[in-house]
């Protein structure tokens, strides 16, 4: 991918989360989103090295690797708005937001639950002869759960092509990653048999490139891997912290990391033409996303029950009929 | 025709699912040595991906079948113990059972949980006597507890066949029960109840192991008794599958015996007996001659003594008083089926 490429990924991302906190601000998007402004260069550059058919779980954070994934932004946008043409058909929302068909196995709710589902689609990919990888992206808040533990060892002990992609943004909402965790995360990491790499998370082409040989390997048949990105959020940890005054942290610190925004640091390598022309198109494509959300119909209450099974079973409602 | 154990049955439906269909493979714990005797021999036959042995690992393989039924193939997960579904009950509940939902359905998790012997077995104490399936009914989770070889069968095969998230309970007190099973036996379709035996005065909801116990006590209570009172002739209906219920069954029966007495394996509190009854006050009413009663497992652990763990699971001398009371209310017989008309 190239550096245009990276850029235009990151700023859609960007500019979709910051017309995400306007429209939770008023009240046009229910509940609170997880933006994912400052850590960009993550999600794009691991998805840079990743294709069609490989699989990602996500997390409540989500938005970021379902856009660089390739997700349609209109139907995210109309998701997000709670709209029938959503993704998930006004289901999931911001924290199930998901596209199966380009192997979006879902953002999702629960710290370290997308780590055994990767595991499983990258088993399956191992049965049909296909070199495809699953990429399992968590916080540093996930590293605790035991879950994640557990699937590292079963992604070690059968070589199964998954990639653990740690976003260390130094906080699990309001706990310091350092307090939280006791010694390194690449040494933990490590001692399950696999190769684990730290990376500068907020140089786009810096992930792209860890994430890409870590994924070669993977895909020849080298086992899981584990890449720990090491990232900010410059925003609170969803949309309603602004009001709370948690003060965990310092404005100098959110300054401090400003400063290597990533959208910054791939900019300064394209010139300022191009990164104007990219800038506009991505307003537009915003644009047209919000349009088409805003046009799209609110779901019907009589459908509420819908989707549930599969087979077709409709729950029964909370009143005798 | 077999005449076949219980344990068998579900052993030939997994076999012959596996053999049917090459996206259905087994994970668990000592699957391959098959500890619990559901997977014989089938680690030789298929081979080592298809029946896998986990690490000690029950929320990881749980997710793990969801993510590779995701990706197209019908896991079966095998729990070693009843209370191992605590431990899943995230990766099974949160996260499997909720995706079609929230994906707006866009895929389907079609995994089967199974716990060959769950409830108590004389003994083995607090830890290891849990009957959950209540649980997950109340999730809305498809949920299976099979009294019967020839149910287990054809229930195993409709739950791995089914493209939602299924959990099969095996209750470990029905495991050595004896059936036939056709040679040809095929699937017996979720949420359909069955008819041990027809009655006339009272209906007795009976699940998993409890269906054999209803029967004795029918069987007994439909000579006149010592004190020379009359038979009573009780139906025992099994719902089979606990979500979906089968509340129509369950209405015919009722509408017709107007009593119920629900025996069931789960805690008092929030228990399944307590919605069966809670559904047939409000939606049976009419047709109901006598309170509706239950005999469930008492709301407490169980102590590892053996009478102490029998003194709390429900019994056989609780349902028979329990239909006594109910058949003593009201008329029965002929002129109950006067009163109905
Ligand atoms: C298992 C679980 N516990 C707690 C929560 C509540 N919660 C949501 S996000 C979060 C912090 C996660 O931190 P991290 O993994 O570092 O991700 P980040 O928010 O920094 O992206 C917590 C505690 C949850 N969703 N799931
Ligand atoms: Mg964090």
């Amino acid at each position: 991918m190239s550096a245009a490429d990276l850029y235009r990924t990151m700023r859609t991302i960007r500019r979709f989360e910051e017309q995400i906190v306007t429209l939770v601000n008023a009240n046009e998007i229910a509940g609170v989103t997880h933006e994912y402004i400052g850590q960009e260069a993550v999600a794009t550059g691991v998805c840079a090295a990743l294709r069609d058919d490989d699989v990602i779980t996500s997390t409540h954070r989500g938005h970021g690797h379902v856009i660089a994934k390739g997700a349609d932004v209109p139907r995210m946008m109309a998701e997000l708005l709670g709209r029938t043409t959503g993704l998930n058909r006004a289901r999931g929302g911001s924290m199930h937001i998901a596209d199966v068909s380009l192997g979006i196995y879902g953002a999702n709710g629960i710290v370290a639950a997308g780590a055994p589902i990767a595991a499983g689609a990258a088993w399956a990919g191992l049965q049909a002869g296909s070199d495809r990888v699953a990429v399992c992206f968590f916080g540093d808040g996930a590293v605790n759960q035991g879950v994640l533990h557990e699937t590292m060892n079963m992604a070690g002990i059968w070589r199964l092509p998954v990639l653990f992609v740690c976003e260390n943004n130094g906080y699990a909402v309001s706990f310091a990653q350092e307090q939280a965790t006791a010694g390194s995360l690449v040494e933990r990491a490590a001692a399950y048999g696999m190769a684990a790499v730290r990376v500068d998370g907020m140089d786009v082409e810096a992930v792209r490139d860890a994430a890409g040989a870590l994924v070669a390997a993977a895909r020849a048949g080298g086992g899981p891997a584990f890449l720990e990105c090491e990232t900010y959020r410059f925003v609170g940890h969803h949309t309603a912290e602004a009001t709370m005054g948690l003060g965990y942290r310092s404005d100098e610190e959110i300054a401090r990391w400003r400063e290597r925004d990533p959208l910054l640091v791939e900019a300064a390598r394209l010139d300022a033409a191009a990164v104007a022309e990219i800038d506009a198109s991505v307003e537009e494509l915003l644009e047209r996303a919000l349009a088409f959300a805003r046009e799209s119909p609110r779901p019907e209450v009589s459908s509420a029950r819908d989707y549930v099974y599969a087979s077709g079973l409709v729950p029964r409602e909370g009143v005798a009929v | 025709m077999a005449r076949m154990r219980y344990q068998q049955a579900l052993a030939r439906a997994l076999r012959d699912e596996m053999l049917r269909d090459p996206s259905v493979f087994v994970l668990g714990e000592d699957v391959r040595a098959s500890l619990r005797g559901v997977t014989r021999g089938l680690a030789a036959e298929l081979g080592d991906q298809r029946i896998i042995d986990t690490p000690i690992s029950e929320q990881a393989f749980t997710g793990f079948a969801m993510g590779a039924a995701l990706a197209g193939h019908r896991p079966v997960v095998e729990f070693q113990i009843p209370s191992l579904l605590f431990t899943a009950y995230e990766p099974i509940v949160n996260q499997a059972a909720k995706f079609r939902l929230m994906t707006g359905g866009q895929a389907k998790v079609p995994v089967t949980y199974v716990v060959p012997g769950s409830g108590a077995r004389m003994g083995l104490a607090a830890q290891h006597s849990d009957h959950p399936y209540a649980m997950f009914a109340q999730a809305g989770v498809k949920t299976v507890v099979p009294a019967t070889a020839a149910d287990a069968y054809g229930l195993f095969v409709s739950a791995i066949r089914d493209d939602d998230p299924v959990v099969f309970f095996a209750p470990a007190a029905a495991l050595g029960g004896r059936e036939e099973v056709a040679d040809d036996a095929g699937p017996i379709p979720l949420g359909v109840g069955r008819v041990h035996r027809s009655g006339d005065d009272v209906t007795v909801v009976a699940i998993g192991h409890l269906v054999r116990d209803a029967l004795k006590v029918a069987e007994e209570l439909a000579a006149p008794d010592a004190d020379g009172g009359d038979p009573i002739s009780v139906e025992v209906f099994d719902p089979r599958t606990i979500y979906p219920f089968d509340w129509a069954g369950l209405a015919a029966s009722v509408r017709r015996t107007g009593r119920l007495v629900v025996l069931d394996d789960t805690n008092r509190s929030c228990g399944l007996a307590a919605e069966v009854v809670a559904t047939a006050a409000e939606e049976l009413a009419d047709a109901l001659v006598a309170p509706p009663r239950r005999i469930t497992r008492a709301d407490a652990p169980i102590p590892f003594a053996v009478e102490l763990e029998v003194a709390l699971l429900p019994s056989r001398a609780q349902l028979a008083d329990a239909v006594r009371s109910v058949a003593a209310i009201g008329p029965r017989g002929a002129l109950a089926q006067e009163a109905v008309r």
